[in-house]
């Protein structure tokens, strides 16, 4: 289907299913029921899922391909919030202009810095990377906010005001950000009986949005384009000697992982008019290299799997606090249930981040293929178990996913 | 006629002087040896001629264009394909996918955004890897990541990959390099064959007099950075400055 | 003249910072062939060993004094610190003003065993690895350090002041000759580049007359041989990552009355200091030191309100501008050797 084969028909539908009923999904506990803390079917956090999804997935085609790792993605991000709120601005609330633009924007921003960027390899390239993020922050955050010449409205963020031109806004549309007139932040709440499922304008934007480009990555993966973008990871030298000249395939990878960056930011734009220079901090350059590890780099469904575990996660966790903790284990011994929850009082609430850092490691030291080597490895053990000692593991290695 | 000539050529590093006027000339279809003793620019001058380094003097022409100043793909593009010492593969791809890349890059260039297409859809460029995967005897590991190929069977996979190309010069680079006995006739007994089911020159570097006397028409014999004499290979084995520089090095 | 002067003494702080992080950075590099992430962490680790010293000097014991009477008419609560009351009032005194520079001695057993923990612990495994999983470990371990002291300092700045003697300033304009009140220079300033200087001299003269240094700098150069010859690189290796982690922690230790140091100072330094070791040349030393003081030099200069008015902003970015700029035209850096770090 689409050109696809089976195996990918399959992914694309699976993840399809998993965007179109995320609401459903993503709300499995009763509302009122001490459970519900762990729904995540909010539009909000689905909306979150999603983009950084998308953010992941752009990642991932430049260092799951060709392993040159990118430290200064969120910059790209951080340019296409921008782009889509001066669309706001300027036009209209309308997004289409404003998620368009900031695809443009980011894609050529890329190109500046991809260009300078990959005129060194390996380590050189992070650093170069980084170096250009951190600056696009500085520039962001401070040069680009002066009086004479506001692009970015530093600390504050860049939002709409009500003096702006918005030439193209009709009198009649929403004062929001809006789909030819249908708001992103109108939700249909659906109550059965104890549960309420929300459908949200906004995500399902997103959601479609996300099928589309991960249809795009499946054929860029399966495409010569992305074959050879592999043959960069594997051996350099080879393809150069093979007459095949590895610099415009590496810019070509980078500036498309930049758009998608530049997407993932307009969408964010698009959910909630307002973009601040935080974006494009190194560390949240940081959060989708390790999105993109954790769920496994390379794999296609990997970079969505990780953006959704650790949005999901830092929404749980940060959530939890110590009063959430002695509930759990107020079934313990008064002197008990005091030292679990200070062992773990660390880890959670503004604790957060030293959680993720743990992660970090422990998915770089002992799962270099993320969540999905670690679905393949248990499946293998399971097989093996099954079917006993008898047969042997072919040999044969399959190809890569 | 000859299809690479080396004129002139000179290259040092630093106060060392790797290469001085080595002139060469190898025919078309014709198997050419340069052999010589460790350190006698061998590898160096095959570096010149691959756009690896740049000679400080000479010139080197292919087909009577100079090559001097081009990028290793530009050259390839030319018809130069190299077979490394050891064998340079993408070895995280498949077989498959190692016999496809040379082909597509012979069709379309050092680069092509060919991002949408499948692969499978290519149907042309599937037949011919299919077909030279048949010649190299390795259909039934088109599957395999090319790494966990044996060391034998990654140096015929690099073979085929550059023949794939239709080469009009196969460079090697002591292809036989840390073979077992068994495995560098295997690889002899592939150049012959390759050179009797083709036409098509290959240059050969080579340390391992058995391979050169069994494969070569002419040879070259450098000793520090000179050519010291250039014959068939027989006027060669008999020559007794060859013999003081080259075999009696071995002595 | 004299503004210019002021303007490079200005970045000799900044410049010696750089410069120590990148000297460090260099000799992991250069040595283990590892890319640390995590140094600037270390750096933030010596700042809150100062911070630990004197929180540890000032721990008190609480008297009530009944000769006094505060507002409500109770007893006063005296605190007095324990290194007082052992010590007496004056040395007491000192001590806990003088504890800065005395958490040097603090600091360099802790930073020897954190560096040397960090390279046993973890760094080791990764010799092997690829660059980009070296890079992300040591980032993960970085964020691990970072939240761990702001868990037990918390995220606001704490301030380290110097010892009184060593916190006014001085005019160094009178003493070369300029007019009065020319050029007003911080005295703690003079100190923290003296220290830095002195330590730069320690490392290079230690790598420079020892027969250890000497095989590390052969080490440097080409790993392999040196491992042929039956010396035992992995253990000088491990000493010099201690080393390394030392002189991160000791800059950060006396960089605290300049700056009060805070959780995050160590990332904010690090991306520089990589930009620094970039500049400089990977695998050189030398070109470390002199990136360094040449880019704080430069931040100063662009610090001036004459260079933010006519580009606001540039003090922000003039580092990573110079870095694109070097690194395109002379893409091994001012002072790098061929083939360091080149896949």
């Amino acid at each position: 289907m689409l050109g696809l084969n089976k195996k990918d028909t399959s992914l694309l539908i699976v993840v399809a299913l998993l965007t179109m009923l995320a609401p459903f999904i993503l709300n499995p506990f009763p509302e009122g029921s001490a459970m519900a803390q762990f729904n995540a079917g909010y539009p909000d956090l689905m909306q979150r899922f999603v983009i950084f999804g998308i953010f992941a997935i752009g990642f991932n085609i430049l260092f799951g391909l060709t392993g040159y790792l990118s430290f200064g993605h969120a910059a790209f991000l951080g340019v296409g919030s921008y782009s889509a709120v001066w669309m706001f601005k300027l036009l209209s609330y309308n997004v289409v202009p404003a998620i368009a633009l900031s695809v443009v924007v980011a894609g050529l921003f890329s190109l500046l810095i991809g260009f300078v960027s990959l005129r060194r390899s390996g380590i050189y390239f992070s650093i170069l990377t980084l170096a250009f993020a951190q600056m696009s922050f500085a520039l962001a955050y401070s040069v680009l906010s002066n009086p004479k010449f506001n692009l970015t409205n530093g600390e504050t963020g860049l939002q709409v005001y009500a003096d702006d031109p918005q030439i193209l806004q009709g009198a009649n549309a929403p004062d929001l950000p809006h789909l030819f007139g249908l708001p992103m932040r109108s939700t249909y709440t659906m109550d059965l009986g104890a549960w309420s499922f929300d459908f949200n304008a906004g995500y399902y934007l997103c959601a479609v949005v996300l099928m589309v480009v991960f249809y795009l990555a499946i054929r860029i993966f399966r495409s010569p384009f992305g074959m050879m973008l592999r043959a960069v990871k594997s051996n350099q030298q080879r393809m150069n000697y093979t007459g095949l000249n590895s610099k415009p395939y590496m810019l070509a990878a980078f500036v498309i992982s930049g758009m998608y960056a530049g997407l993932a930011g307009g969408l964010m734009a698009a959910m909630d008019p307002l973009a601040g220079a935080e974006r494009m901090q190194w560390t949240a350059s940081g959060e989708v290299v390790l999105m993109t590890i954790l769920g496994g780099t390379g794999t296609l469904i990997g970079p969505v799997l990780g953006a959704g575990f650790i949005k999901y996660f830092e929404n749980i966790f940060s959530k939890i606090n110590d009063n959430v903790l002695h509930s759990w284990f107020s079934f313990l011994p008064d002197g008990l249930e005091d030292a679990v929850v200070f062992v773990i009082h660390p880890f959670i609430g503004k604790g957060w981040h030293l959680t993720l850092g743990i992660l970090f490691m422990l998915v770089v030291i002992y799962l270099p293929g993320g969540l999905v080597e670690g679905g393949q490895r248990l499946r293998g053990w399971f097989r093996r178990k099954k079917k006993g000692a008898d047969d042997a593991p072919s040999g044969k290695t399959e190809p890569a996913e | 006629m000859a299809i690479l000539r080396v004129k002139d050529v000179s290259k040092r590093f630093g106060g060392l002087k790797a290469l001085s006027d080595v002139n060469l000339s190898v025919e078309e279809n014709s198997v050419h040896a340069i052999i010589g003793p460790n350190g006698a620019g061998k590898s160096t001058l095959l570096n010149c001629l691959v756009g690896k380094l740049m000679p400080d003097t000479g010139s080197v022409l292919f087909d009577n264009n100079s090559v001097l100043g081009l990028e290793p793909f530009q050259i390839n593009q030319m018809g130069i394909s190299r077979v490394f010492q050891t064998p340079e593969i993408f070895g995280e791809l498949t077989v498959m996918e190692n016999m496809l890349i040379p082909i597509f890059a012979m069709r379309d260039g050092a680069f092509r955004m060919h991002a949408y297409e499948t692969i499978a859809s290519e149907k042309g460029i599937v037949e011919q890897a299919e077909v030279m995967l048949e010649e190299m005897n390795m259909v039934d590991k088109r599957e395999m990541h090319a790494a966990s190929l044996s060391r034998g069977d990654k140096r015929r996979l690099e073979i085929g990959m550059c023949l794939s190309q239709n080469p009009r010069l196969l460079l090697l680079d002591e292809p036989t390099a840390g073979m077992a006995r068994a495995d560098t006739n295997n690889t002899i007994d592939l150049l012959k064959q390759i050179k009797e089911e083709r036409d098509i020159t290959i240059a050969i570097i080579e340390h391992d007099m058995h391979v050169v006397f069994s494969l070569a028409e002419r040879i070259t014999v450098l000793a520090q950075g000179t050519p010291l004499v250039e014959d068939t290979p027989e006027n060669i084995r008999g020559h007794p400055k060859v013999r003081e520089a080259y075999l009696g090095e071995a002595a | 003249m004299d503004a210019i002067l002021l303007q490079i003494l200005n970045g000799l702080d900044k410049g010696s910072a750089y410069a120590l992080i990148a000297l460090g950075l260099t000799l992991i590099f250069g040595t283990l062939g590892v890319v640390n992430f995590a140094h600037g962490a270390l750096f933030m680790i010596g700042a809150f060993c100062a911070v630990s010293v004197q929180k540890l000097l000032n721990l008190s014991f609480v008297t009530l004094d009944e000769t006094q009477k505060d507002f409500l008419g109770n007893p006063l609560k005296v605190e007095t610190p324990y290194v007082q009351s052992w010590f007496g009032p004056e040395v007491g005194a000192t001590i806990i003003d003088w504890s800065v520079p005395l958490a040097i001695l603090f600091a360099i057993p802790i930073m020897l065993m954190v560096g040397y923990v960090m390279e046993r612990g973890l760094i080791k495994h990764f010799y092997k690895r690829p660059h980009a999983d070296q890079i992300l470990v040591t980032f993960g371990l970085a964020i691990v350090m970072q939240e761990v002291v702001k868990y037990f300092f918390g995220a606001n700045p704490i301030q380290t002041p110097p010892p009184e003697a060593l916190s006014g300033s001085v005019d160094l304009g009178i003493m070369i000759g300029f007019d009065t009140n020319a050029i007003i220079y911080p005295i703690w300033r003079l100190v923290y580049f003296a220290f830095a200087v002195g330590i730069i001299g320690a490392v290079f003269s230690f790598l420079q007359f020892t027969t250890f240094g000497m095989v590390v700098r052969a080490g440097m150069a080409d790993r392999e041989t040196v491992g042929l010859l039956g010396i035992n690189i992995d253990r000088r290796f491990t000493i010099m990552f201690g080393i390394a982690a030392a002189v991160a922690g000791l800059a950060g230790v006396m960089y605290g009355p300049l700056n009060p140091p805070n959780y995050h100072m160590g990332m904010d330094f690090l991306v520089l200091s990589f930009v620094v070791v970039v500049v400089g040349g990977m695998g050189s030393l030398p070109g470390a030191v002199l990136a360094g003081f040449l880019l704080g030099i430069l931040e100063s200069f662009a610090s001036t309100t004459w260079a933010t008015t006519t580009i606001p902003g540039i003090n922000q970015i003039i580092i990573y501008l110079v870095a694109i700029i070097v690194l395109l035209t002379r893409p091994r850096g001012l002072m790098g050797r061929k083939g360091v770090m080149e896949e």
